[in-house]
């Protein structure tokens, strides 16, 4: 697995997420010689725990799986998980990365049988499930990961839990004496597709996210409606499993905010639109959304989609970006106080459940990432002053997944200009 | 260009954002204000006066004049700073509320029977003269604000606080006739005097 030919025609692609596929497989399509490499054991990032697109509320499976297919396809694409780039040395054409693997301490013969799950007893929290339930210590991180193969978290290797694993595979899988390496590659550009991250909530204190269990975010939300979600689909409230009916989305928890995040998040007007149908899905006549909103940012074709929502009898529009969130004691119901825009009036309205749609933070801020990187105030990347280096997707800037598909294309193009050039220089 | 022309014109020109954010201490940032409502929902006092500031922002962009100069508002303010430090623009809306009111005064706007407008003038005009604080003076003038007999009133409620604070030599009785004062509250008042020159000259204030 680690013997990784790159010569300085290879084009790295860092982050295996919808972008980072995108532009990994349309630069090997092209005939390029590309490596994708994911922090994480799977590809498929964030796009992989979302429930259903806007507005066309289909799966992300459907355009996942294509792009698996097109991975398993490609002759010039390699995949490397559990990687990450810890330094950057060179200049454009020319690029020496130092990757960091971490041992996933399952090999090739794995059948993702489950197994060694069922045999290991110990649990930690679910990631992909943004911590909202437990999973075993020897898992498949979701249904759609790539590769389809177990991993064992570090903490049962070297105690009786790894051993127990051991023993239930039949397949010799489990190599427990892998070993973090390290090693360096030739790149001729390379592609950020990092990604991003919801901006931590607790940050807003008057949302008291950290406080309320009945305040969650929209990423917890969207794990909450899917099926392989914690609750098995079923839209319930943190604090006591009860259905939540009647839920209020507040807009801009993060964004548009000089104390938080300076920019819009671009995403989380359509998220919550969407997410006010998962309701009126899941409860019908009863779902009752109410959506905060300083102004609904629905661009361009989305404008239908928002059109559809606002016809919702179900779904009441409140023009008011809310001062505070309270907590009835007794019933653990979120209050949330403000005053409205459209006239001036003051509300305190209870709510069983309260949705913050978070902003996006690029997850690699600009000044994070091992080499000089020009990024914006953000910490969005723009370029680099080597010209080498190009952003892909949400790394670039807050976009949905229609965008950074557009923007990791973009991405695979210009990554190609550049090793096209070294390519002539050394004929 | 006909009289009817320049009567709609001189109703659609804005002179009244411009003026405040000519002669407003940090009125120059009313403009920014995106009107999400975050100010108006954090204000501890929010149900109790006439407008917020989110809606103050708007009558001045809306060319309010006289609603926003003579209204209560401004003079509501505790400066509890809530609105500042949630504000997603981050509008020193306390600054301006006090901006506000100061221009309505000098204006002579200001609603006359506000009592915190009252308050505020004594306070100023009690420390000034000396250059320190005169309590007694002060909570004098607090107490008997409504009349003699209410004052009256107010005095017996409080006899026990004042006997102590007189115990712990906290008040003074002899404060009422020799006040004490500052090494130079000649300086003082020139200071003050220099500085309202200056503010007048700068933004424009006829004299």
């Amino acid at each position: 697995m680690t013997e990784v030919v790159a010569t300085s025609q290879t084009i790295v692609v860092v982050g295996g997420g919808i972008s980072g596929m995108t532009a990994a497989l349309e630069a090997a399509e092209c005939g390029r010689q590309v490596l994708l490499i994911e922090k994480t054991p799977t590809l498929g990032g964030r796009t992989a725990l979302l429930y259903r697109y806007f507005p066309k509320l289909c799966h992300p499976t459907c355009g996942l799986e294509i792009n698996l297919r097109r991975i398993k396809a490609s002759r010039n694409l390699r995949v490397l998980t559990l990687a990450e780039v810890t330094k950057i040395t060179g200049t454009r054409g020319d690029y020496s990365v130092t990757l960091k693997r971490s041992p996933r301490y399952v090999n090739e013969n794995c059948t993702a049988c489950g197994a060694c799950g069922e045999a290991v007893e110990a649990a930690i929290d679910n990631p992909y499930n943004y911590g909202l339930s437990k999973m075993k210590a020897a898992y498949l991180p979701h249904a759609m990961a790539y590769p389809q193969r177990y991993v064992l978290d570090p903490s049962i290797v070297g105690t009786p839990e790894g051993a127990k694993a051991k023993a239930a595979c039949k397949y010799g899988a489990i190599d427990l004496d892998m070993k973090q390496e390290t090693l360096e590659i030739k790149a001729g550009a390379v592609i950020w597709a990092t990604g991003w991250q919801p901006y931590d909530a607790a940050k807003i204190q008057p949302y008291g996210y950290d406080r309320y269990p009945n305040v969650i975010t929209s990423v917890e939300f969207e794990r909450l409606a899917d099926p392989h979600g914690p609750t098995g689909g079923k839209i319930a409230r943190p604090s006591d499993g009860k259905e939540a009916k009647n839920i209020a989305f507040i807009q801009c928890a993060g964004s548009r905010d000089e104390n938080h995040l300076r920019h819009c998040s671009r995403i989380c007007c359509m998220a919550s639109l969407k997410q006010t149908q998962y309701l009126r899905e899941a409860y019908g006549e009863a779902a009752k959304s109410t959506v905060y909103y300083i102004d609904i940012r629905a661009i361009d074709r989305f404008e239908d989609f928002y059109k559809k929502v606002l016809g919702d009898p179900g779904v009441r529009f409140v023009k008011s970006k809310p001062a505070r969130i309270a907590e009835e004691l007794q019933t653990r119901d979120p209050v949330v106080h403000g005053v409205d825009t459209e006239g001036y009036h003051r509300y305190a309205t209870r709510h069983d459940l309260v949705v913050l749609a978070v902003g996006m933070e690029p997850s690699v801020k600009g000044a994070d990432v091992p080499h000089e990187i020009v990024a914006d105030s953000s910490g969005f990347i723009e370029s680099a002053a080597s010209g080498g280096f190009f952003a892909a997707g949400c790394a670039s800037n807050a976009l949905d997944v229609n965008r950074s598909v557009q923007s990791a294309t973009a991405g695979a193009l210009r990554a190609i200009q550049v090793v096209r050039k070294s390519d002539r220089v050394e004929a | 260009m006909g009289a009817m022309n320049e009567q709609a014109l001189a109703k659609y020109t804005n002179n009244f954002l411009r003026e405040v954010e000519e002669r407003v201490e940090e009125g120059d940032w009313v403009k920014m204000c995106m009107q999400c409502g975050v100010c108006a929902g954090s204000c501890p006092f929010g149900p109790d006066w006439e407008h917020s500031p989110q809606k103050i922002f708007m009558m001045i962009r809306a060319g309010k004049r006289d609603e926003v100069l003579s209204s209560d508002s401004m003079w509501m303010c505790t400066s509890c700073y809530n609105c500042v430090v949630r504000c997603p623009r981050e509008l020193p809306i306390t600054q301006i509320m006090h901006g506000l009111a100061t221009y309505a005064e000098r204006l002579g706007l200001a609603p006359k029977m506000n009592p915190t407008r009252k308050f505020s003038l004594q306070f100023w005009d009690n420390c000034t003269r000396t250059g320190r604080v005169n309590e007694l003076k002060l909570v004098l003038q607090v107490y008997f604000r409504d009349g003699f007999v209410s004052g009256i009133g107010k005095f017996w409620d409080m006899r026990a606080t004042g006997l102590k604070l007189l115990l712990a030599r906290r008040m003074n009785p002899f404060e009422l006739l020799f006040p004490h004062r500052c090494k130079d509250a000649k300086g003082i008042q020139a200071m003050l005097k220099k500085a309202y020159e200056i503010e007048d000259r700068r933004k424009g204030f006829a004299k």
